[in-house]
């Protein structure tokens, strides 16, 4: 009896899921004749980052606090792949992205021996070594970055100067990217991940080896970051020190926590709104970052699921007081 | 010292000698010897701090032994990783209870269920691939009375029950042996006579080691009982010589004897 009143609101709740995803879509289809172009695919890159970053905190339990190294590592990669190397975007975003993921198996293999604090300590480290890395480095052009990075033609046809050809063509790999994110949490690895993140020594107990699980979802994170950083260095044809410093592992974090830990949606809305609240407040006087730390400790005090979150927890509640 | 092998058994399926462990001068485990039996249960007791847990450990390669062997089947697994030695058949539960508690039971077993069929690694395929290990699970789920509950968070279910779903998700392996950490610590009466039931069925199959505190349990399933003081085996024995033995009942005494 409870399975035959569980499945239809299941079908339904499918359902509504599916309407606001096909909307969701729309609004991003049609979102460039109305608002700057630049600024959506700011929000897209942003919120690609905290997807992939989400993946590995929201799904698998680990905090790492050095994503900034693949995200500004494959920004780096890029933009030098395309201006000094001449490859087109598409291999240039390839370029970026197998780098990050190299960076990640590199940094991922020490990272996951330590647990908790550790974890995020020893990520931190070396991507403060990396970010040092791209001071010294000749290629990366220390404090000027890699500046005027052409965005090319994507498979020898679109021409991404046109501002919407780009808008489609970031639009296209921000929805590849989070298809990629859901595909992984919502497949048997990703049960096996939520599994490590629920009880690992139990998950060790039924024979994972979860060290290999971990570093296999760290690479994976860490490569849909570099997806993320790659676009963003061709959407700003630039690459420079800020997407490398600890500063961006910081906001990545933010925007999770803000959108909601272990949600789909949470990091995409997360990160739309720390973008939109950055661009906001450029114009004013009021400091940026004491805006957004003042957001951080209302959502840790009050909204501790972060805005998604607690808006599936309250339909959750609703649900729940339904049938009595 | 009685002896550690119990008579007439053939060969043990888990077998330890001279096990020892060492915390940074502090001895926890020492000269442990233990065989485990297809088809028996052979518990391990005595008052807190005796080092059955450790023990539970170095079996299962939680910890390393500082010394001694362990051998399983006949095969040295002294220095195995605690997943391989799982892999190989010898599962444990915790003492605290060791569900996945945001996912559904059904899911807790199915977690256990996919590994020998190498769907654990794809990441690419729909979850609808673990349907087809759903009519195992649910015959395990079944066994245990946990088939009601099959959609619902393991958090949401009672104490007794998160044990209950705990040992089917455990023998959704297989295991040859079952180490079990105090399974009925913490519940009701009635949940102590299903689960004893339960665990005497499922030892028919398979050899259990079991730490419990309840001794009326112990005697009633137990088919040889080890009794650990200080790290250090005291006696040795089927429950009636064990709880004759002089030692044994100081040691769990205390200082009330006369």
């Amino acid at each position: 009896m409870a399975e035959a009143t569980v499945q239809p609101s299941k079908t339904t709740a499918n359902r509504i899921e599916i309407v606001l995803i096909g909307l969701g879509v729309a609004a991003l289809l049609a979102l460039p004749f109305f608002v700057y172009p630049i600024f959506v695919m700011k929000m897209m890159c942003f919120a690609l980052f905290a997807c992939a970053f989400n993946l590995l905190l929201g799904y698998t339990g680990l905090l790492s606090f050095g994503h900034a190294a693949f995200f500004g590592g494959a920004a780096y990669f890029t933009a030098h792949a395309v201006k000094v190397w001449g490859f087109p975007p598409e291999i240039g975003i390839l370029t970026g992205v197998a780098g990050a993921a190299l960076l990640g198996l590199v940094i991922g293999f020490f990272a996951i021996r330590r647990q908790g604090i550790y974890f995020a300590m020893i990520t931190l480290a070396l991507s403060q070594m990396f970010f040092f890395f791209c001071v010294q480095a000749s290629f990366t052009g220390g404090e000027d970055g890699i500046q005027g990075v052409p965005r090319g033609t994507f498979l020898g046809v679109f021409d991404l100067q046109n501002e919407h050809t780009m808008y489609y063509f970031v639009a296209a790999n921000f929805l590849l990217g989070l298809f990629i994110v859901w595909r992984i949490v919502n497949s048997p690895f990703g049960l096996i991940l939520r599994s490590i993140r629920e009880n690992e020594s139990r998950a060790i107990s039924l024979g994972y080896s979860v060290q290999n699980y971990k570093l296999a979802a760290f690479v994976m994170s860490a490569a849909l970051a570099g997806l993320a950083g790659a676009i963003k260095a061709l959407v700003f044809q630039f690459a420079t020190l800020t997407d490398v410093a600890w500063q961006m592992s910081g906001e990545v974090i933010l925007m999770t926590l803000l959108g909601g830990i272990g949600t789909m949606a949470g990091p995409i809305f997360g990160a739309g709104f720390v973008v939109a609240l950055q661009n906001m407040l450029a114009t004013s006087d009021f400091p940026v970052t004491i805006a957004t730390g003042l957001i951080f400790m209302v959502c840790v005090l009050i909204f501790r699921r972060g805005i998604v979150g607690e808006i599936y927890a309250w339909l959750e509640r609703r649900r729940g007081e339904k049938p009595e | 010292m009685s002896t550690a092998s119990q008579p007439d058994q053939g060969s043990p399926v888990l077998s330890a000698r001279g096990l020892r462990r060492d915390f940074a001068g502090f001895v926890a485990v020492k000269d442990v010897d233990l065989d485990v039996h297809h088809g028996k249960i052979h518990a391990l007791i005595g008052p807190n701090g005796a080092g059955k847990t450790t023990v539970f450990n170095l079996l299962t390669k939680f910890l390393q032994p500082t010394a001694g062997t362990i051998t399983l089947a006949g095969h040295d697994i002294t220095k195995a990783a605690p997943a391989k030695v799982a892999r190989m058949g010898v599962v444990r539960s915790f003492q605290i209870s060791a569900t996945f508690p945001h996912l559904t039971v059904l899911d807790n077993v199915r977690v256990a269920l996919q590994r020998p069929n190498g769907l654990a690694t794809q990441f690419w395929r729909s979850l609808s691939a673990l349907d087809q290990l759903t009519p195992k699970a649910m015959e395990l789920l079944q066994a245990v009375g946990l088939d009601n509950a099959r959609n619902r968070l393991a958090s949401d279910l009672s104490y007794g029950r998160k044990r209950v779903l705990e040992i089917a998700t455990t023998l959704a392996l297989d295991p040859k042996v079952l180490l079990l950490d105090e399974p009925m610590a913490g519940m009701g009466h009635e949940d102590v006579g299903a689960i004893s039931r339960l665990v005497h069925t499922i030892a028919k199959d398979r050899a259990v080691l079991m730490v419990e505190h309840n001794l009326s349990v112990v005697a009633d399933i137990a088919d040889w009982v080890t009794v650990l003081q200080r790290g250090q085996m005291l006696a040795a024995g089927d429950y009636d010589t064990v709880s004759k033995d002089e030692r044994v009942r100081i040691a769990y005494m205390g200082t009330e004897h006369e």
